[in-house]
């Protein structure tokens, strides 16, 4: 026995340190993996033209080969389309919020009839890619004379972020201790005060999770943009940064378009960086959209 | 003078999930009414159909003789104190207790009154600017009780409001509720699980099982006169022994003995005995009825001591709760009772059989 | 009246509880059969309705609306021909979406991107859920970081990904010619085999993000004795990994899989800006061929059955998702 146990004493010794090594390789390589692309974009949009072109690649530019210039050729206009983002994304958020907030507490805690059908439509529309939809949406942006109009692209961010919002909020409904809103009933309220007095100051934090999400995901929408919006000054980032990069085919300006994408990202690298675990949790709660 | 009544009160939520089957029962001010029973057994869903939080498949809750069927649980004028408190988590202890207040638009002047009145009555006075989440349990238990009292309410639900409670503070609360109730003079409906509340709170029982009241009696009776067996293994503890016994001419047979039947001209072949431990003793001379056997088992409680026997010439067993000083043969232990002490259940129904008055004495 | 019988003796049946009921009342058939029309539970109705319907309203426009009017167009030839107007002609697409030689290739691009990706991603994710569910100093740092591809536009990463993959100054192949594996730079995005690679990898590189976390959230619900006791019954890790995670982590999976599958079907951005389709439509996938139809050709009757078949496709998945979940769900937890 003690002869058999020594051996393994000495394995999981062993083993202790390989599995920390095997640990931070994997740790490491996720590092690489996910923020080596982006910190390339970074810093190719501080280099200089001449240290863009160089091969070999350059990884650690000196003091002369860095460059504000990039930035400065977009100049002050490109704010224009950060702000475009921001408006659009910011705005069919908030309706995002204000429509799907109650739909989600019909669907966790109202009867109606039909309630699981509704919401099995509402899973299986978060998976329709958004090309199914463009036809359709671009027939009523041109009967409705909405091109070039944020409308056109508010709406549909509305919904394309609806699905999630009502699966989100409503499994953070379905967690709350229902004795209390039972006991609101008894105090008195109505449902519609409640909603507002006692459900919605306790999901707060599920507003925001999901409200995040919804930003985020209108910030990054392409395809509605590109075909409702050919207006320069009024497109959004994505569109406007795949311009930059499309407009000439032998001269592609690299410097300019990382500046682009570095300036167009900042308010979502910001959203990570500040609620990381909200947004796990989002993500999480919908089991929806990546 | 406000009458709770519930007239044939079921809940249906599936063709084979009824959780309230046909309830009637009335509780008039002042009585306090407790709802015991397992769980699963109605007695939350019949609080709840009470409140208003379920509306009824069928029958009627009414209060001084008006249906409620159609009113809000906000308009019943009813106060609700739940298990889990309930508390609005983001509203400190005033604005929790004054809330149904509030919302009824009662003037500020005397919404202040009210609170001071109850906080004092209940000794929140120093934390009323706290939120819940910095009381501890039993100062949650207290707001909670705080906001059902200030609303002056025509009846009081209660469910199972001290479970959450550690076990000490659990049996002080108990007593202070019981003072509280009392000068509330109005119906009060009680949920709970534990025997224990239901027979020191209540002034009638209400026991129940897959949503059909098996007995409606003041907890002495309840006690003393178990309607059926359910009934009589539920109330009391260590449980009664309830034992089916083998009838031959008028005597009940368990192993070497016989013991009279509850009523004479009985033709059933089995009948369902009945007897608590606490009424059985180590055998007298003066015992009318005694049975020997030997110890199996044996759990010491302190101020008593359990004894498993199996009787003589049967394999059945029979628990007695001896004083621990009282001493025993393990082997060959003698076990006595009296007539009245036994309950009869019939076997088929479970139904209690109430003995003739005059117990034939033989053995 | 005999429903309500009927469902009383069903319920008497069920409790089957320790003690014997006793059945002390054994008629409660006779009560009021009349249900009660009921106030309160039609005004909660009422809101129900009032609360939802907004939603209802949006999705209906942006979702229902659009699908129901491709299934309707794809029954017209609307396109230059026609001068734009919509003249009906059966199913005239269809027949031609079959003889499509452009359809069926992109067709089996959109197959060959979508089955390669989430393969990858599936493993690829599963390594990263397995690493951040470990303990390690700087565990929220890896997991913010992770999250960055997830949250980035697909269509501005396209472009940093073009300059990754570029031909001249691309990171690729000076990290390839450095390690010694090509001599000179290859042509990445301009070879109908390295571009598909590219694409995939760029896509691998933004979605599997989104896997890890739905996988990472399964490995958190699984409960940690499951594996002590596997310990203690001999197993080691690599053992428990593929009987105890892997099993428990089915459900996750597919739903991750049924998200990525519907997405990286509907792949649209990241071609657009990577290769545009290219070279010679060699990566072109449904939705740019889609895209194209309409824009570009402005053949809006054909565009629409094309949204059709693509419809059809993705809810048959749907289907076949949710099912094999259902059956999962049993396996599992045993429950339903």
């Amino acid at each position: 026995m003690a002869v058999a146990q020594q051996p393994q004493e000495q394995q999981t010794q062993s083993k202790i340190p390989t599995k920390r090594i095997i640990l931070w390789l994997g740790v490491i390589s996720l590092l690489v993996f996910c923020l080596a692309p982006a910190l390339w974009q970074l810093l190719t949009s501080f280099k200089t033209n001449d240290a863009i072109a160089t091969i070999p690649t350059i990884y650690f530019p000196n003091l002369s080969e860095l460059t504000f210039n990039h930035y400065i050729t977009l100049g002050w206009n490109f704010l224009r389309y950060v702000f475009n983002s921001a408006l659009v994304s910011v705005i069919s958020t908030v309706i995002c919020l204000g429509v799907g907030a109650p739909a989600a507490y019909t669907l966790a805690r109202l009867n109606i009839p039909g309630k699981q059908i509704i919401l099995s439509c509402v899973l299986v529309v978060s998976l329709f890619p958004y090309v199914l939809l463009f036809l359709g949406l671009l027939e009523l942006v041109k009967y409705f004379g909405l091109g070039n109009n944020y409308i056109s692209l508010i709406i549909p961010y509305t919904a394309i972020n609806l699905p999630l919002t009502i699966l989100v909020l409503r499994s953070f409904f379905l967690q709350l201790p229902k004795d209390l809103e039972d006991s609101a009933k008894i105090d008195g309220y109505r449902t519609v005060p409640m909603l507002l007095q006692i459900v919605l100051p306790l999901t707060l934090p599920a507003l925001v999770t999901t409200g995040m999400l919804a930003f985020i995901f209108a910030w990054n929408e392409f395809i509605f943009a590109l075909t409702f919006i050919t207006k320069d000054e009024m497109l959004t980032i994505p569109v406007k940064v795949a311009q930059i990069g499309g407009a000439s085919v032998y001269e592609i300006p690299y410097g300019p378009i990382a500046a682009a994408t570095v300036l167009g990202t900042i308010p979502l690298i910001l959203l990570v960086l500040f609620f990381q675990r909200r947004i796990v949790q989002g993500i999480t709660a919908g089991a929806v959209k990546g | 003078m406000t009458t709770l009544q519930l007239e044939n009160l079921r809940k249906q939520f599936a063709p084979d999930v009824i959780p309230v089957k046909d309830i009637s029962l009335s509780v008039e001010d002042g009585e306090f009414l407790t709802l015991l029973g397992p769980s699963g057994c109605g007695k939350s869903t019949l609080l709840r159909l009470i409140a208003g939080l379920e509306q009824p498949t069928a029958g009627a809750v009414k209060i001084g003789g008006n249906v409620l069927n159609d009113i809000a649980p906000g308009d019943r004028n009813m106060a609700m104190v739940f298990q889990s408190y309930a508390l609005y988590p983001h509203m400190n202890v005033s604005e929790n207790i004054s809330t149904s207040l509030r919302l009824k638009n009662v003037p500020q002047e005397e919404i202040k009154r009210r609170i001071a009145n109850v906080s004092e009555k209940l000794g929140l006075g120093h934390l009323l600017n706290r939120k819940p989440s910095a009381l501890s349990g039993g100062q949650r238990q207290r707001v909670a009780l705080a906001r059902a009292l200030v609303r002056d309410p025509e009846v009081f639900l209660l469910d199972e409001p001290l479970s959450n409670l550690d076990a000490l503070l659990r049996e002080q609360v108990r007593q202070e509720l019981k003072e509280l109730f009392k000068s509330q003079n109005k119906p009060v409906v009680y949920v709970t699980h534990d025997q224990t509340e239901a027979m020191t709170l209540s002034s009638k029982v209400a026991v129940l099982l897959d949503g059909i009241i098996q007995q409606l009696d003041p907890p002495r009776r309840i006690y003393t006169h178990p309607a059926n067996k359910f009934v009589a293994g539920f109330v009391g503890s260590p449980q009664m022994n309830l034992l089916t016994l083998n009838c031959n001419q008028n005597k009940a047979i368990l192993g070497d003995y016989g013991f009279p039947l509850p009523q004479k001209g009985q033709s059933a072949k089995m009948i369902d005995m009945g007897l608590r431990p606490e009424d059985i003793h180590i055998a007298t001379p003066e015992d009318e009825l005694t049975v020997e056997g030997h110890v199996f088992l044996e759990e010491n409680f302190g101020r008593e001591v359990l004894l498993s026997v199996k009787v003589k010439g049967s394999d059945q067993t029979l628990r007695a709760l001896i004083p621990p000083d009282d001493e025993w043969d393990n082997e060959n232990i003698k076990l006595g009772w009296s007539h009245r002490q036994m309950h009869w259940f019939d076997a088929q129904s479970g139904e209690r059989i109430e003995a003739a008055d005059s117990p034939v004495l033989a053995s | 009246m005999e429903d309500g019988g009927d469902g009383e003796d069903g319920g008497e049946q069920t409790t089957t509880n320790k003690q014997q009921p006793a059945n002390k009342n054994q008629q409660p058939t006779n009560q009021q059969p009349k249900m009660q029309k009921d106030a309160i539970r039609q005004r909660e109705q009422r809101t129900g309705w009032i609360l939802i319907t907004p939603a209802l309203l949006v999705l209906a426009l942006v979702f229902a609306y659009p699908i129901v009017r491709a299934f309707v167009l794809s029954l017209f030839t609307q396109n230059l021909g026609t001068e734009l107007e919509p003249v009906f002609s059966g199913f005239t697409n269809y027949v031609r979406l079959f003889g499509d030689g452009r359809f069926w290739q992109t067709f089996g691009q959109t197959a060959i991107f979508t089955i390669s990706s989430i393969l990858l991603e599936l493993v690829i994710g599963m390594v990263f859920a397995l690493v951040l569910n470990e303990t390690f100093r700087g565990r929220g740092l890896a997991r913010t970081a992770s999250l960055i591809p997830w949250a980035l536009p697909t269509a501005v990463m396209g472009l940093a990904w073009a300059w990754i993959f570029n031909d001249q100054y691309g990171v690729v192949n000076d990290l390839l010619s450095r390690v010694g594996f090509i001599e000179d730079p290859i042509t990445w995005l301009g070879d109908p085999v390295r571009a598909m690679i590219a694409l995939i990898f760029a896509d691998v590189w933004k979605t599997t993000p989104f896997i890890a976390i739905l996988l990472l959230a399964g490995l958190q619900s699984i409960p940690q004795d499951l594996y002590e006791a596997h310990k203690i019954d001999g197993a080691n890790p690599v053992q428990s990994f593929w009987s105890i995670t892997l099993p428990l982590l089915t459900p996750q999976m597919l739903i991750a899989l049924l998200f990525r599958f519907a997405q990286a079907f509907g792949i649209f951005d990241l071609i657009q800006v990577m290769t545009g389709g290219g070279p010679a439509g060699r990566t072109e996938m449904i939705s740019n061929y889609i895209y194209a139809t309409v824009r570009r050709y402005l053949d809006f009757g054909y565009g629409a059955a094309l949204v059709v078949v693509t419809f059809l496709i993705l809810i048959a998945a749907v289907a076949i998702t949710a099912f094999l979940l259902s059956k999962t769900r049993i396996n599992v937890t045993g429950e339903r």
